[in-house]
């Protein structure tokens, strides 16, 4: 009885706080390990209403561990979780899963093999008459483009079909918001692309609140309204997509999305020298400290010239374009991206410069001397 | 009323599924988990505190040379047997499992059946045919003037009889393995240059071991606890001399002092084998279906393999069977009462119907924890029942005597107190057909159902239990053919007056009324034959597994 009335009053204060606008989800110093193994260390990130924030990182990061302390399948060791602002795990509260109302959609779909797909997804319309609930149902398998497979068993149907069902499933519920872990990585690439498309389009539709996660960052810089990455257990950076791809605030975040070489530079007379060319001068950089510039295969231009500096020691076929890797006199090596008409040999010596076309980051060489933020943001010229 | 009802239920069950957070499983698992491991505790503690209690006698009974000859004897026994019953599963199991034998799915159905045939009733067929003044002397004795027979009492008759019955354990375990067996292993062994032979030898052998092993130690138990043969066959190993000095001592502490170093033995025999087996995983590693793996053409070879297999069944089935038969209808026709009691077969069903959902149920909680909650304690809890499987029926019934004349009284002489035997030694199979279907329902596919609004106990009756379904039903009927078949522990616990087919068939046969014998001999393995049939169909439906399915092989425990 007491019991009952908690809740009720919980539901209540969970109304009114809706008002104030909490975020969805609030993840608040989380950490897990399992026996001696860390898998999440102080871990504070947010999800608000109708986003759909990408988590990303290699694999053992810590993301699932992430999603699966978010949807109650594991418990914290420290920190919280809040679902719009009611705490439901941390700071001795505790909502078991099936009172929090979050949808999962699971890697390997996790669809009920003794139901047909119309009762998969009529399993979360818990309540209602038999009648609604079918009609609810086969309203979430049109939208997932399964019409009539309803009477179907999950066995007779592909993979992508199997997912897409599985998402309908966790829809159908209304849930608070989607949790999808790594949903597609059982899929062969072409269908995963497809299926990613479509998946955006339907949780941009349905306006539904996700935590997308993903160890495939070209994925995550596609799906996420926002993109947070994890590495070894602890968040590097949060922000939109372009934010993290071109103001990396880490050596890991730079690395991790896209391609990136790190060019070694010093402060010289107010200029950044690198062997390939004058840069601006960061911020807060005092002269001749060392840094490592992050430039991408598309910062670099090359061009055909026996005096040359660089060497091409690498050539990948990108279909469009050529992915040349040219090695450097200090033996450094960069990679390039030129359009398929550009071609140039295995060994060729070429001319090699820096033709950045929007502001670097750098990161000093000995990271203990200067404190305060490691990254620094190159200006334009 | 309805509403009070409702709301008592309703507190129960949410008392009962205080396991929501993770990592802490529902108490009423814990209960009744906790309780079936204690049961099968409970005879081999109190075996040993029965021996001490019987003080310096008890120590000078185990140690004394006639106890030695015992152990000698039980010893020898088991290693012919497990010996005997190895040459003949390994053939049995690769012919027809990776072979174009002809008529293979017939013989691999065939050669799993000699399993309902007990081994009281192997024993008196050896005794009436080839014992002395038997069928086959009787035969020879005519036209050729043979009158003495080699002597088939003793160990010679003793291996014979359970060989033929037990191989079947082998075979079981083999061919499972052959069958989860990845094609591809061998394949690249051949592609690596490796012929038929040195592909067999190296790498097919080797996978093999393990399953050769669980196998074994599975006819050794049976060896191990037999009484129904040793009996019969007058070879005087532990069962025997046990239950001997059961029924004519006065002081029981000697029966106590046997049991307790049988049990012992057993139980060693156990742990050894699971100490050396090397940690596999369940899961095929790899991605796409399995494929079912290549026929060998055994060419001009087909007829003396179908030959071989045709001679294993000859002796252990259509003889065996025909022999029965015979004497019904010698008995009948000389107008010999047979004596068939239709209640005998009554409580039979009855009683192996109780046993059989007893066991499951017992079985389930402690499968869920061990896979889904895997710890140190649950760990242990396992283990413990998995003990149970190598207690002898002799040696848990008498535990139970003891403990119940000097504990519980009331219980004494109850079904209720045989049934809890039949639990405790048949506990272990059932746990296993539970575990292994377990382990085939993700455990996404629950948190899904957790996602979606169950509760922990609702996941458990409407997501895990119908998946589970195929694994129960195998795991009930298992021990449901173990009752059926089950001597030692009826003979001793059952109530005054309590007569099974199985102990009817013994007395009848101990006494030579051999007509009578026969005919509930033959209703006994008719009647077994029929959860048997279940369990090998299974097997072989199997072969050709559904998305996310995997074939299994239900392994059934030593039992009479």
């Amino acid at each position: 009885m007491a019991k009952a009335e908690a809740t009720l009053v919980a539901e209540h204060t969970l109304d009114v706080e809706v008002a104030v606008s909490h975020p969805v989800i609030q993840c608040d110093g989380l950490s897990k390990s399992y026996g001696e193994e860390s898998a999440l260390r102080d871990v504070t990130l947010t999800l608000e209403d109708g986003e759909v924030l990408a988590l990303v990182g290699p694999s053992g990061s810590g993301k699932t561990t992430l999603l699966r302390l978010v949807a109650g399948f594991e418990s914290p060791d420290a920190g919280s979780v809040a679902l719009h602002g009611r705490t439901i795990a941390g700071a001795g509260e505790w909502v078991p899963p099936e009172e929090r109302h979050l949808g999962m959609v699971f890697q390997d779909y996790a669809l009920f093999p003794h139901m047909t797909v119309l009762q998969n997804v009529a399993f979360g319309l818990k309540g209602r008459p038999k009648k609604a609930r079918e009609h609810r149902a086969g309203d979430m398998l049109d939208m997932v483009s399964l019409s009539g497979m309803g009477s179907r068993y999950p066995y007779e149907l592909s993979g992508g079909e199997q997912q897409r069902v599985a998402l309908a499933r966790s829809l159908a519920a209304e849930p608070r918001a989607l949790l999808l872990d790594e949903p597609f990585s059982n899929l062969d690439p072409q269908l995963r692309a497809g299926l990613r498309s479509e998946v955006r389009s339907i949780l941009r539709s349905s306006g539904v609140s996700a935590i997308y996660v993903t160890h495939d960052q070209e994925e995550a810089l596609f799906m996420g309204d926002r993109v947070a990455v994890l590495n070894s257990g602890t968040l590097e950076q949060v922000g939109s997509p372009e934010e993290m791809f071109h103001h990396p605030r880490s050596r890991f975040v730079a690395g991790f999305l896209g391609t990136a070489d790190f060019l070694p530079a010093r402060s010289v007379g107010g200029c950044l020298e690198t062997e390939i060319g004058l840069l601006e001068m960061p911020e807060n950089l005092h002269e001749g400290a060392l840094v490592d510039v992050v430039i991408r295969p598309d910062d670099v231009a090359m061009g055909r010239d026996r005096n040359g500096l660089g060497v091409v020691s690498g050539r990948v076929f990108r279909g469009t374009h050529y992915l040349y890797t040219v090695s450097l006199p200090s033996g450094i090596e960069v990679r390039s991206l030129q359009h398929h008409t550009a071609h140039y040999e295995d060994g060729e010596v070429v001319e090699v410069r820096l033709e950045p076309d929007q502001s670097l980051t750098c990161f000093p060489v000995d990271e203990t001397v200067d404190t305060g933020l490691t990254a620094r943001t190159i200006p334009t010229r | 009323m309805v509403g009070a009802a409702r709301s008592l239920a309703g507190g129960i069950l949410a008392l009962a599924g205080t396991g929501g957070r993770p990592g802490r499983p529902a108490l009423v698992l814990w209960a009744v988990a906790l309780a079936a491991a204690a049961a099968v505790v409970l005879p081999i503690v109190y075996l040993a505190v029965r021996t001490v209690d019987g003080g310096e006698a008890a120590w000078d009974i185990i140690f004394r040379s006639r106890t030695a000859g015992i152990l000698l004897r039980s010893v020898l026994l088991m290693v012919c047997v497990t010996a005997g019953s190895i040459a003949l599963a390994l053939p049995l199991a690769w012919l027809t499992v990776r072979t174009d034998l002809p008529l293979r799915r017939m013989w691999s159905v065939l050669t799993v059946l000699p399993l309902v045939i007990p081994s009281y009733i192997g024993g008196f067929l050896v005794v009436v045919v080839l014992g002395p003044r038997g069928m086959l002397q009787q035969l020879l004795d005519g036209p050729f003037g043979v009158n003495r027979l080699p002597e088939i009492y003793g160990l010679a008759g003793a291996t014979l009889t359970l060989t033929l019955l037990s191989y079947p354990y082998v075979l079981i375990t083999v061919r499972a393995a052959l069958w989860r067996l990845d094609p591809g292993l061998e394949e690249s062994s051949r592609g690596l240059g490796l012929g038929n032979w040195a592909t067999f030898r190296r790498v097919t052998l080797p996978l093999l071991r393990p399953s050769i092993a669980a196998g074994a130690v599975l006819v050794a138990l049976y060896t191990l606890s037999d009484f129904g043969a040793v009996s019969l066959l007058r070879y005087e190993t532990f069962t025997w001399a046990i239950y001997t000095q059961y029924e004519s001592a006065f002081d029981r502490t000697i029966a106590a002092a046997l049991s307790l170093v049988l049990v012992v033995l057993a139980v060693g025999i156990l742990l050894s084998e699971s100490a050396s087996r090397v940690r596999s995983p369940y899961h095929r590693i790899g991605v796409g279906a399995a494929r079912p793996p290549g026929l060998v053409r055994l060419g001009g070879w087909r007829w003396p393999a179908a030959g071989l297999c045709t001679t294993v069944i000859l002796f252990s089935m259509v003889m065996p069977l025909s022999v029965l038969v015979y004497w019904v209808v010698k008995g009948a026709s000389a107008g010999e009462s047979l004596g068939f009691q239709w209640s005998a077969a009554w409580n039979s069903l009855h009683v192996s119907g109780i046993a059989a959902v007893a066991a499951v149920g017992a079985a389930l909680p402690i499968a869920v924890l061990a896979v889904r909650y895997p710890g140190r304690i649950t760990a242990l809890l396992e283990r413990v029942t998995y003990l149970g499987f190598a207690l002898p029926g002799i040696a848990v019934a008498l535990a139970l005597v003891f403990f119940a004349i000097r504990y519980a009284t009331p219980v004494y002489q109850t079904l209720g107190l045989l049934v809890f035997a039949y639990v405790v030694l048949f506990l272990s199979p059932a746990i296993g057909s539970a575990r292994a279907s377990l382990l085939q329902v993700g455990p996404r596919v629950e948190e899904a159902a957790r996602s979606l609004g169950r509760g922990p106990l609702q996941v458990l009756a409407e997501v895990t239990l119908p998946l589970m379904r195929p694994g129960l039903l195998a795991g009930a009927a298992l021990v449901f053919l173990l009752t059926m078949k089950e001597l030692p522990a009826t003979l001793i616990l059952g109530p005054i007056g309590f007569k099974t087919l199985a102990t009817v068939i013994w007395s009848a046969a101990s006494e030579s009324f051999f007509a009578r014998a026969a005919a509930s001999a033959l209703a006994l393995v008719v009647l077994s034959a029929v959860p048997l049939a279940f369990l090998v169909l299974r097997e072989g439906s199997l072969e050709a597994p559904r998305v996310g399915r995997k074939r299994q092989a239900s392994v059934p425990a030593p039992g009479d």
